[in-house]
Formats: structure tokens, C-alpha cells, sequence
């Protein structure tokens, strides 16, 4: 048990894209990219690029299982076949291709892999001292120039957890200290030593905004901001530098005559935003504070892809969902904070009612293992309060609309033909209490099996000190 | 200690009983009178003034007990006003009782209760010796209607988080909390010189040493928050020379020594959920409840997260999931906890002479697709609200009225 003011503590808390995945047997190129960004960036040159590589995996068949695709569709006792990373079937039944592993699903539940878009795994690792505290840079207001992919520990035990939990792709975000956080990680969750191993491949950069309390009470006494209003300012400053910065480099980028301008890391960031090449990830809680960033969005002609934590979305689902911009919510916290005060659990259901995205995300290293539990409280809290949500629309919360914020919807996030066979296994429906991911395949690699150590991969940190589940020290 | 508002005799009727101290019982009545269940079972005849409440196909089980927590202590956590849970200035904080810092009006306390919680243990934190732990019912007016017992326990910090208040080691805090345990009891032999100012120093505030002695006779509990392993055998070690009641909270590698936490019968507060490793318990893992149970401790299951404590349920979904029997995990938050609380007389099945403390949900509790049907406190049912269904009300089509 913790003491619960160690728990308060605990909340003080694009790209130039890399393009195609280096090293592996082409595969079905609808799925292997996300669409380009059409504009220029500011550098030509590649930068801290994925080394990502499939795992060698053979062909998959797991048959007679329910299949949850999360298009729509809940097949009961169907078949799954994956081959060379990509989902080759899904269906009543499936041609078995050659030299498949053929696993006997009976009784179990298929879902796509599991995406959180609000983790900060690998840059508040644990053990959580201050030796591993990498998430904050919190040293000035305006950090766009940070990327949390420079934080990120491959070895934080925290990641086969959240392995086991089922989960197969993160956004590993910079905290919530500034205005503008930094940029966050998009990686596939799987063993790795280095975070160019784990980087999503065409994946697109986040920005971490934050509102409200959090920059104000680290900056107050610091020189600012010190207030709402101040928060604001804050914003429209630095964005109005990054006009004038993009306005220079795509002119120069246009014929490359002369010297290019001086390179800012930190408008670069903001220019990609404003290209709409790098996605806004908006922590804000307050929902005045969400319109106060759509406009500030229009102000400067970017979109918000997705409001975290957001516990007073519902309040304002219906221009959440006109605008397009999607949620990222908790199933049930609330009340740490003054700004956290109306969080109420059928948020994700009154979003989803009002047509707009709902994500259930965790932002925490304990309930990255049970997003599945998490989005069924969720879902069921919806249902109880006679809002119509459907198992498909709940399964979405966790794997597609994550996808969607993320800029991977086309690539992860259902269980289609063509798409990554990041696939879990669970013991049974995945939102009953007593369900568990039995076997994670990330790209078709067998990442975890509950049955099977040589399948439960454990981080260097854990080695030695860390007894292995299912000792008996 | 009891008030007993609404004298009124209630039935439920139909239900699958769990009266956790036996058997399930199907179809079976839960007859309540005048705040007490006055009988339980399938041939209970049901009086003509009772209110009837149908229970066909509904599950019935004592209301849950959390073991920790901060329940009516906290409203917002990063608002220091509005927290009652922890004092500054005193290590050995052992005469701060939290009991009057509770706040009825919490709006917590709604929100936890329509979720089928009843009762919970409100704990002082941080210090070394953190203060002392009151069980509190969620229902009532003021501080002495909620109050089940005052206090349960002292509460002492052998973890990580107690060393800065024991100069930075982890051996100076069983040395410091022996010299205090030593100078209350020379403290109690020797008041007349200690009031004529006839005694060498002692380690802490009269007041503190008076205040520990009820726990170093026995009558209240030490309960001991640790986790690691050998934290947890200092604990143990300090029971056996003081020979205190005591109760481990936290024990995360307890699994690692279950054997010897049952031999020593010792009870574990247990938070399920919990498994994210930091040097204070490496081994802290989802199977500790389950491995713990099986050797024979008494276990109960804790949401130490006072805003989520509706999330007790779910914890227990998990034990179950790792390993716990589910008859297990229901009595970890019931009767176990009544038990190692000491108000088992009183509290944690539904049994005739007990508080009327009564859930009937649509299903098995632990699962997410089951709601709370009704909740009786002490025989009066509880109205299905909070200010989050309040909230939910006004926002449910948008855009709202006022």
C-alpha cells in the first residue's frame, strides 16, 4: 500500500518521417505507411529514425475462438490467420496457410492489440526514483523541443507488464509540467535495447499541450504563467513565432536558394503542428478550457487530434464531436484535483452518444494492464445509464480510436485483411473481471504467452532482483 | 453509539443470499428490523408491515468494507484544505485520532456508497507513527453517527516512506519505535514522576506515549505498513517482543514468507492491483492475495486510492483472477476485514443481530456488468445519488438546462 500523499505526488507529475520500415519482406503497402505528409518539413535529412524490424514469426491460426474485429463485427467461433506480420483472414472459417502454428481458441476471445495513447511508461520507468524521473522538462514553459523518445528507458519494467496486459502499440507522452510538453513516442511495445527498435514506422509525432493547473503550479513562482489567462498567452506566443519560422524555411525549401534560415528546434516542432504533419495531444481537463483550444486551434489553422484526460468532455460532447477532436479519458478518476472535480463515468459513453471519438486511456502504469477493464467499466457505466454503447464501440475506445489519434488507424487497431497482426489472446471476454490476455502477438510475434516462459520476456532491470512470476522465492 | 433513525422493518426477498459467514442460500429472505438483520434464510416469514423489496434473481451480500483509504478525510487532493489525513510537526504522531477531521458532507462518501461500499477504514498518513485509524459506516449526519469503532489501530510507517522520519535508515525505525514503545510503557509505570518532572527525557510527547498504550496492552492494533519482506519480519519481530495485535497493511512480498505470517497470525491488507515494482517491494506481484490466503493468513483487500474506493470490487475481480477463490475474496472484503478490524460482532455477514449493512446487486459484485440494485447502512436504504449522477442529469442531453 501506498500512502496516499505519495499518490498525490505522483500526478506532480513528425516528423520527418522515416517512411518505410527498414529491412523486412514488403508487405501490402496500404498498411505498411501511413499517408505521407505532403509538405515539406524543415530538415531534408532523416532524423533519429525507426530501426524497427518484424520479428521472424511463421504463419498464425487461432480457430474457434470468438473474434472481436472491432469494425463491427463479433464473429463466435471464428478463425484469425496472420503470416509475415499482416492479418491474412478473418472468418467463420480460414484457409490455414502453410507451416502455420495452429492454436485452439475454444473458450477464448480474439481483440486487436491493445493501443494506449496516454502512457508514460519508459519515461517515469520504475523503479521511480528520481534517476528515472524523464518525463518533465520542467525548466521553461515551452519545450516543443524535447522528445520523449530521449527519455525512453527500453529496460522499464513497467513495459512487459503492460505487455501482459495485452497492450502492443504507445504513445509514451512527455508530462503535463508545460504549456508545450515536447514530443511524445509512438512505439510498438515489444522487448527491445534501444527506443529506435520500438519507433512505430511512420508513425506521426505528438505534441504535448497542457492546460489549466499544472503548468500554472509549476510556473507561478517561476516567472510564469501564473495563470489561466497566462496559459493562454503562452500558447499563442510560441505559435506565433512558429508561424514566421515555417513561413521561412518553406519558402526556402521551395528552390533552396541562399542559406536555409537558422534551424530552432523548438519552432520546428511547432511548424510541423502547423503543417499539419505532427498531432496535438491536449491534456486539458476544464471543459471552458477545451473551446479556449479550439480556438486557439483555429486561431492558427491546426487541429486538436485529441483532448486527454478531458473529464469534462461530456460536457461539451457535441462540439468535441463537430470539431472532430476526439477524447482520451479515464473510466473513473477523478477528484485529485480542482479541475478533476466533475469526472463522471459515463463520459466515454455520453462522447460516444454525441458522435464523437472516445479513447479510454490510462496515463498510468497500473491501469495499462487492465485497458481492458478499464473501457468495460466504462462501457457498462454507459449501458447502466441507459446510453446506448455496443461491445464493438467499447473494443474501439481501446484499439481503433487510440489508432485514429495516433495516426495509425489504417495500419493498427481492427483485426482486417492487410492490417499489422498485432492480435491478442484473452482466457475469455475481455470485459469480464477474470479475463486475461493469454497470448500477445505484436506484428505477428509472439511477445507474451501466459502459459509459456520462454514467452514472457523480463527487462534487464528485473534480472536478479526481480523474482520471475510464478517463483516461490 | 448506533442511531437508529427509521425504526421500519424491511424484507428482501428472493435473492441468492451470501451471508459469507455460510452457505449461499437461493431464494432466500434477508429480514431487517430497527437497523439489524433479524433473520436470514429461505423459510424467514416476512411480517405484514415489512417493505417488501424484490430480489428475484439479484445477488445479496453484506455491505463491502475497504481497509484503507482516506474516506471522509480528503475532498480534493492537491487542496491541502480540504485534507484531514496527516499532521506536520510530530514523527510520533500516535494521539492524533483522525476521527474529528471527518467530514459527513463529503461528497465522496455518496459516490462511494451507491457502489456498494458501506463501511471503510479512514487512516492517518505519513510520520512514522502516523496517528490512529477509525472505521467509519458511510451514512450519517455527524462524526459519531458514522464512527463503527474509535480507534482500530495505530498506525505506524515501517515502509520506504517512514525512514525520513527515523533520520534515513530502515534499522532506526524499529530502534525508534521500540525506545518510544519502551517510554509509554515506563511512561505508564512512572506518571506521578514524569508529572513532577522527575524523569529523565522520554522520546515523545506524554500525550503520544499515553496514547500508545491501549495498543501495547492489546486492546487496539498496530497496524504496520510494509512491504518489503524484511520490513515485514521487523514488523512481526516488534509484535512478538511487545506482543502487539498486529496488522500488516501493504505486504506486498509477503507471499515471499506467507508461512510465517500465518504461523505468527498475523491478518495482511492486501491491494490486489498493486505490481509495479520500486525498491520498497521488488516483489510485489498480482498473486500475493491468492499465495497468502492459501498459507492460511487473513487476508483483506484494500483501494488505497480514497477518490476510487468504488474500485474495491474490481480489486477483488482480480484476486480472484490471480488466484483467490471467489469465496475467498468476498469474505477479504467482509468479514475478514470486520474481523481483523474487530467488529466481526457487529460487522461483515448478514447473520440476525448484526448492522444492517446490505447490498443487492444485479449480479456477482466483482463483475463490471453488475450495478448496485440498493444499498441499506444500518437498515436504512440509501437513495441512488451522488454529485456525479447529479452531474450525469443536467448533462445528459446537451445542450443542458439550467
Amino acid at each position: 500500500m501506498r500512502q496516499p500523499l505519495l499518490l498525490l505526488l505522483a500526478f506532480t507529475g513528425a516528423c520527418a518521417s522515416s517512411g518505410a520500415r527498414a529491412g523486412q519482406t514488403p508487405a501490402p503497402a496500404a498498411a505498411a505507411t501511413p499517408a505521407a505528409s505532403a509538405e515539406s518539413t524543415s530538415v531534408g535529412r532523416l532524423q533519429y529514425p525507426s530501426t524497427y524490424v518484424r520479428h521472424p514469426n511463421p504463419p498464425v491460426v487461432i480457430r474457434n475462438a470468438t473474434i472481436m474485429t472491432a469494425t463491427g463485427q463479433e464473429i463466435p467461433t471464428g478463425s484469425i490467420a496472420f503470416k509475415d506480420g499482416r492479418i491474412v483472414a478473418v472468418g467463420a472459417k480460414v484457409e490455414v496457410p502453410t507451416g502455420a502454428v495452429v492454436v485452439d481458441g475454444t473458450g477464448k476471445f480474439v481483440t486487436p492489440g491493445l493501443i494506449d495513447d496516454h502512457s508514460h511508461i519508459g519515461v517515469y520507468a520504475a523503479p521511480g526514483t528520481d534517476a528515472e524521473s524523464d518525463g518533465n522538462e520542467a525548466t521553461t514553459p515551452v519545450t516543443a523541443e524535447v522528445w520523449a523518445e530521449h527519455s525512453f528507458w527500453p529496460q522499464d519494467p513497467q513495459i512487459p507488464l503492460a505487455i501482459a496486459g495485452g497492450i502492443t502499440t504507445i504513445q509514451a507522452l512527455p508530462g503535463s509540467a508545460n504549456l508545450i510538453g515536447g514530443r511524445s513516442a509512438i512505439l510498438k511495445l515489444i522487448p527491445a535495447r534501444t527506443v529506435q527498435e520500438m519507433k512505430f514506422p511512420g508513425a506521426h509525432y505528438g505534441l504535448k499541450m497542457a492546460c489549466g493547473e499544472n503548468p500554472k503550479r509549476v510556473y507561478g513562482r517561476r516567472g510564469g504563467p501564473s495563470t489561466r489567462m497566462g496559459n493562454m498567452a503562452g500558447y499563442r506566443a510560441a505559435f506565433i513565432q512558429a508561424e514566421g519560422y515555417r513561413r521561412k524555411w518553406d519558402a526556402w525549401n521551395k528552390d533552396h536558394k541562399g542559406d536555409p534560415p537558422d534551424r530552432n528546434l523548438r519552432l520546428e516542432s511547432l511548424a510541423e503542428v502547423l503543417r499539419g504533419n505532427m498531432y496535438v495531444q491536449n491534456h486539458c481537463y476544464r471543459a471552458d478550457e477545451m473551446a479556449q483550444m479550439l480556438d486557439l486551434a483555429h486561431e492558427f489553422g491546426f487541429k486538436i487530434r485529441s483532448f486527454h484526460h478531458a473529464v469534462e468532455s461530456y460536457k461539451i460532447a457535441d462540439l468535441l464531436a463537430k470539431e472532430g477532436t476526439a477524447v482520451s479519458v479515464w473510466a473513473d478518476w477523478w477528484g485529485f484535483k480542482e479541475e478533476a472535480m466533475d469526472g463522471i463515468q459515463q463520459n466515454a459513453a455520453l462522447n460516444q452518444q454525441a458522435g464523437g471519438r472516445s479513447i479510454i486511456h490510462s496515463d498510468d502504469p497500473s491501469g495499462i494492464q487492465r485497458l481492458n477493464q478499464e473501457a468495460a467499466k466504462a462501457m457498462y457505466a454507459g449501458q447502466r445509464a441507459g446510453i446506448a454503447v455496443t461491445r464493438d464501440q467499447a473494443l474501439r475506445w481501446i484499439t481503433v480510436n487510440p489508432a485514429w489519434a495516433i495516426g495509425l488507424d489504417s495500419v493498427v487497431g481492427t483485426l482486417e485483411p492487410g492490417k499489422m497482426a498485432d492480435v491478442v489472446v484473452w482466457s475469455g471476454d475481455p470485459f469480464s473481471v477474470y479475463s486475461k490476455a493469454v497470448q500477445v502477438y505484436n506484428d505477428g510475434w509472439l511477445v507474451y504467452d501466459r502459459a509459456d516462459p520462454a514467452h514472457q520476456p523480463r527487462t534487464d532491470f528485473e534480472l536478479g532482483q526481480v523474482p520471475a512470476p510464478g517463483s516461490d522465492r | 453509539m448506533i442511531a437508529f433513525l427509521l425504526a421500519q422493518t424491511i424484507a428482501i426477498t428472493g435473492g441468492t443470499v451470501y451471508p459469507v459467514a455460510g452457505p449461499k442460500l437461493a431464494k432466500a429472505t434477508v429480514l431487517i428490523r430497527d437497523g439489524r438483520i433479524a433473520a436470514v434464510g429461505t423459510d424467514v416469514s416476512v411480517p405484514s408491515d415489512a417493505t417488501r423489496i424484490d430480489a428475484a434473481g439479484k445477488w445479496v451480500t453484506p455491505g463491502l468494507i475497504d481497509g484503507a483509504g482516506q474516506l471522509g478525510l480528503v475532498e480534493i487532493s492537491a487542496v491541502p484544505g480540504t485534507r484531514e489525513g496527516s499532521i506536520q510537526g510530530d514523527t510520533i504522531a500516535a494521539a492524533f485520532s483522525v476521527a474529528e477531521g471527518i467530514n459527513p458532507a463529503s461528497t465522496l462518501i455518496p459516490v462511494t456508497r451507491i457502489e456498494g461500499i458501506t463501511t471503510a477504514l479512514a487512516m492517518p498518513a505519513g510520520n512514522l507513527v502516523s496517528g490512529q485509524a477509525v472505521l467509519i459506516d458511510l451514512d450519517g449526519a455527524t462524526i459519531e453517527q458514522m464512527l463503527v469503532k474509535s480507534p482500530v489501530g495505530v498506525v505506524a510507517d515501517l515502509s520506504e516512506s517512514g525512514k525520513d522520519d527515523a533520520g534515513g535508515s530502515r534499522a532506526r525505525i524499529a530502534e525508534r519505535l521500540r525506545q518510544v514503545f519502551r517510554d509509554a510503557l515506563e511512561y505508564e509505570r512512572r506518571k506521578a514522576d514524569f508529572r513532577r518532572a522527575q524523569m529523565q527525557h522520554l522520546s515523545a510527547s506524554d500525550e503520544d506515549l499515553e496514547a500508545l498504550l491501549p495498543m501495547l496492552h492489546g486492546q487496539v492494533a498496530l497496524i504496520a505498513q510494509a512491504n518489503r519482506r524484511s520490513d515485514i519480519e521487523t514488523a512481526l519481530r516488534l509484535a512478538r517482543e511487545f506482543k502487539l495485535k498486529l496488522i500488516v497493511a501493504g505486504g506486498a512480498e509477503g507471499w515471499q514468507i506467507a508461512g510465517a505470517i500465518a504461523a505468527a497470525g498475523v491478518p495482511v491488507l492486501v491491494e490486489p492491483m498493486d505490481n509495479i515494482p520500486g525498491y520498497d517491494s521488488l516483489g510485489i506481484r498480482y498473486e500475493n492475495a491468492a499465495i497468502l490466503a492459501r498459507a492460511g493468513v487473513k487476508v483483506a483487500l484494500l483501494e488505497t486510492d480514497t477518490h476510487k474506493t468504488r474500485n474495491l470490487r474490481q480489486q477483488a475481480g482480480n484476486a480472484v483472477s490471480y488466484g483467490m477463490t471467489w469465496d475467498q475474496a468476498l469474505r477479504a472484503v467482509t468479514l475478514a476485514p470486520a474481523e481483523i478490524f474487530g467488529v466481526a460482532d457487529r460487522y461483515g455477514s448478514l447473520a440476525p443481530g448484526k448492522v444492517a449493512n446490505v447490498v443487492v446487486w444485479s449480479g456477482d459484485p466483482f463483475e463490471f456488468t453488475t450495478g448496485v440494485e440498493h444499498v441499506f447502512i444500518r437498515g436504512k436504504e440509501i437513495a441512488l445519488k451522488s454529485r456525479q449522477t447529479e452531474l450525469l442529469e443536467r448533462y445528459r442531453k446537451l445542450p443542458p438546462t439550467y
